[in-house]
């Protein structure tokens, strides 16, 4: 068991170092970030904040990192995230019950995700090809849905998810924490994570050992298609209103990138789901600083790159093997578990 | 003794340290001109590591190589080629979306006017294929072709660029006899032309058919070098492993001819359009069944129907009277089927995951992903198939394609033997295995007979089935065209088969 912790540990450890570092330097820019107040049974504050905003990157990041660790993608998170927001208020606003509206909405995201996963594993479609198609058509759907204006609702239950708060945090974070907490469960209490990374890293082998290969893959897509509709509901529910134009745009970049600094390589393979939690964390904590902190809007896009490209940077094997190498020099006796490349 | 000048390569106090395993421990090796030096050892004795220290792979931890006498450093294989060195290493290491022109000529296209010039680079290449008797559409994609076309093709190329030292890294693991012998003429022509040679095998008959001198290598160490003429086998193997070898292969024949039992499995007329040709097939309990034939003749076409990789359009297929479902690998491996490929990099490991989930891979895919093997019972099944199959690694956790070739094709060996199969169909499964395991291994196929274990093996070393097969298939063309019982398996037999099957069935 503690053998197991410090390997959590060891594999966490750069994510954490970098979050706690971009926490730091905002904090020295922006005094009085770390405050936090408790107000109408709710927490408030910059961190809560971040938490909050950043639940949609998060929500399809535990999706996308499933994907990838398969060795797909998807690109149309974003835009199922306009579908389904549009459903939702569609939904909603002709008069259909909170729970009735919430079934149609997430099997609506299950559904984008069946067809991104057929196309991908029985017509042996590439991934990056196959959920272009629903990124593009996506929007589309999304303004048929909404007749191209932008859906306004005020239904209180509805609302009460991008807004309303439970246990003193908001109900974005509530949902992002718990699913992502169910999905990292699921994964590695069950043999799902194993396999999973089975066809990742050899496709054509795990099938000749009886991995179902062609399930685990459509599985994985309709994760991702639900993800993409819960965040999808936080974001409409957040404005009270369907923008199919806007909801969710660029979200899939985002989110692919909360995966790759997470850690989990887009060839496939080994992945962990807290990583990339902590990733879309880091993002949003780079977005809400660079905010904070009063530059420039027109600096936030360049100094954010710059951030990505520095942990990219020390995350790639060349660096690590530098590093191992430098503790082997010091230490001067190899270290296990470590891979040289 | 030669002089110091007469070697074109020799290394000195090569050492290499992969985290957790010292790889090579201040290894000599000298490479004479117009020679054919043997490199043997044990799976994971650091014969690969030690070529790819060579060429420039991998980064040396310590050592000097001298080439013709001036001291070579080369950082990646590409310096290695520009100084002379065309090497084929163990695992086909050539681009499978290019064509095979493409990947013959890659890095050195002819060109005309600035650009590549395909027709004449297409020309070369069937010029160059022609010398190795193969004769095949050099502008299909190299992953079209066989593990052995593709080897061939490998070869090839590394003959091409080979100005001074040619290095061939288990290179006919799987070739059949005429391939082998063709390659063998290639490489004597070569030595006449003053180029050394490295050669890596497990065929001690290849080392004393081709080799001027042997080193052999035992756990990262240099045991020693010898003449090869002044090295009796029994010695040699000795050196290898450390120990006297008891029994060898060939001379494991068991003498009494068991009367197989009733057929248990039985294939009527199965078979696959454009595949392979409808076959029977009945198989006992106990009972192995041999597989032989030339490369492309339906040998693997027909372990990948059996195992359902490839669903059959005709026949049927029964255990015990009861029908069998082989729509699918999940399928067979659920009426208790295994199979155990011959392209262990393509369709075997699973590389990024470590030892112990590569072994346990096909059981758990077979309970189901709900439910899960304990991580204890993982851990005991890995230790014991480490221990009983001589798996040699460092940790169990270890990623599986940092092993040797040889330990990698034990893990999969492991992988089904953990599934406890009724019916397990074996692919060249001693391929690349050292004359130690592969002693265990012949073992171990009779001990599973034994226990009622039904088995198929497909092999083109002839000897090697003769000794513990009870009937013999042979194929042509991707039909079965012969089938040899008890007393009729003898080596000549087969060969005989294979040759003269066109003429219709021998009696
Ligand atoms: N990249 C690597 N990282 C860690 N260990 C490695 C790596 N490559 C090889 N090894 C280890 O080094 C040892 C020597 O391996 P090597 O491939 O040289 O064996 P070999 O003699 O070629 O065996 P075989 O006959 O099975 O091909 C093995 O124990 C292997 O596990
Ligand atoms: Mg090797």
């Amino acid at each position: 068991m503690t053998g197991t912790l410090k390997a959590y540990a060891v594999r966490l450890f750069p994510q954490v170092a970098a979050l706690a570092i971009i926490l730091f330097m905002v904090s020295l820019a922006f005094p009085g970030f770390f405050k936090l107040s408790f107000q109408n049974d709710r927490l408030y504050g910059s961190l809560i904040d971040i938490l909050n905003r950043g639940a949609p990157v998060a929500l399809l990041a535990i999706g996308m990192t499933v994907v990838i660790a398969t060795k797909g993608i998807d690109l149309s998170v974003g835009a199922v995230m306009a579908i389904c927001g549009a459903v939702a208020a569609a939904s909603i606003t002709a008069g259909h019950s909170l729970a009735f509206t919430l079934l149609v909405t997430i099997s609506t995201g299950i559904l984008c995700g069946l067809w991104n996963g057929v196309l991908v594993a029985v017509l042996d479609i590439q991934p990056i090809i196959a959920t272009l198609v629903l990124m593009v058509a996506g929007r589309g759907i999304a303004q048929l849905i909404t007749e191209g204006a932008i859906l306004t609702f005020n239904h209180p239950g509805l609302i009460f998810i991008g807004s309303g708060s439970l246990f003193g945090l908001p109900m974005p974070v509530i949902i992002w924490l718990g699913f992502g907490l169910i999905v990292a469960l699921l994964v590695r209490r069950t043999a799902l994570g194993m396999l999973i990374e089975a066809v990742g890293v050899n496709r054509r082998a795990s099938r000749l050992s009886g991995v179902s290969t062609g399930v685990l893959l459509i599985a994985a897509y309709i994760l991702s298609g639900l993800c993409a509709a819960l965040a999808g509901i936080i974001a409409a529910a957040d404005i009270r209103g369907a923008d199919a134009n806007n909801a969710g745009l660029w979200l899939e970049l985002d989110a692919i990138l909360a995966v790759v600094v997470g850690g989990t390589s887009l060839l496939g393979g080994r992945f962990s789901i807290a990583a990339s939690l902590l990733g879309a964390m880091i993002i949003q904590s780079i977005n809400t600083g660079i905010l904070l902190s009063g530059f420039p809007p027109e600096f936030n896009l360049i100094i954010k790159a710059a951030i990505i490209v520095l942990i990219l940077v020390i995350q790639s094997p060349r660096a690590q093997s530098a590093f191992i190498w430098m503790s082997r020099v010091r230490a001067a006796e190899p270290k296990k578990e470590q891979e040289a490349k | 003794m030669q002089s110091v000048s007469s070697y074109v390569l020799s290394a000195t106090g090569i050492d290499k340290i992969f985290p957790g395993a010292r790889a090579l421990n201040g290894v000599d090796f000298s490479l004479a001109r117009g020679e054919v030096h043997a490199l043997l050892g044990e799976n994971g004795a650091g014969k690969s590591t030690l070529i790819k220290c060579l060429t420039g792979a991998y980064r040396r931890d310590g050592g000097r190589i001298l080439l013709d006498g001036t001291e070579v450093d080369p950082h990646n294989t590409l310096e290695a080629q520009k100084l002379g060195i065309g090497t084929v290493y163990q695992e086909v290491n050539l681009l499978a979306n290019l064509t095979v022109a493409e990947n013959l000529f890659l890095g050195r296209q002819p060109r005309r006017f600035g650009l590549v010039d395909a027709r004449a680079m297409n020309k070369q290449a069937r010029a160059l294929l022609s010398q190795y008797d193969l004769d095949i559409d050099v502008t299909a994609e190299l992953s079209s072709f066989s593990v052995a076309v593709q080897q061939v093709i490998a070869i090839a190329r590394a003959v091409d660029l080979s100005g001074k030292v040619l290095i061939l890294d288990e290179p006919t693991a799987s070739l059949d006899t005429h391939e082998v012998a063709m390659l063998f003429r290639i490489v004597r022509r070569l030595k006449d032309r003053g180029l050394g040679i490295i050669f890596i095998t497990h065929f001690l008959e290849q080392v004393y058919d081709i080799s001027d001198r042997i080193t052999v290598l035992r756990n990262g160490q240099l045991v020693g070098t010898r003449d090869t003429a002044a090295l009796p086998r029994r010695e040699l193997i000795a050196m290898m492993l450390g120990r006297e070898l008891v029994h060898e292969v060939s001379e494991a024949k068991q003498s009494e001819a068991k009367a197989p039992g009733a057929a248990r499995f039985r294939f009527r007329g199965f078979g696959r359009k454009g595949h392979i040709q409808p076959f029977d097939l009945d198989v006992a309990s106990g009972e192995v069944v041999g597989i032989a034939g030339l490369l492309g003749s339906g040998r693997t076409e027909t372990a990948e129907i059996l195992f359902g990789a490839e669903r059959a359009d005709s026949g049927t297929a029964e255990v015990d009277g009861r029908p069998l479902d082989l729509s699918s690998p999940r399928a067979a491996i659920r009426e208790k089927f295994g199979f155990c490929p011959e392209d262990r990099k393509v369709d075997g490991i699973v590389g990024d995951l470590s030892v112990r989930e590569n072994i346990v891979l096909a059981l758990q895919a077979r309970r189901g992903w709900a439910r899960p093997i304990s991580r204890s019972e993982q851990d005991r099944l890995a230790d014991h198939y480490i221990k009983a199959l001589d798996i040699r690694t460092s940790d169990r956790e270890k990623p599986i394609r940092l092993l040797s070739g040889g330990n990698q094709q034990k893990a999969i060996l492991a992988r089904w033997l953990a599934t406890n199969p009724e019916f397990l169909i074996l692919d060249e499964p001693t391929r690349g295995i050292d004359v130690g395991a592969h002693a265990e291994i012949i073992r171990l196929i009779e001990t599973l007979c034994e226990k009622g274990m039904s088995l198929i093996v497909i092999s083109s070393e002839l000897e090697e089935l003769v000794a513990y097969s009870s009937r013999v298939l042979v194929l042509r063309d991707r039909a079965h065209v012969a089938e040899l019982t008890g007393e009729e398996v003898t080596t000549n037999a087969i060969v005989e088969a294979i040759a003269s099957a066109h003429e219709g069935r021998p009696s």
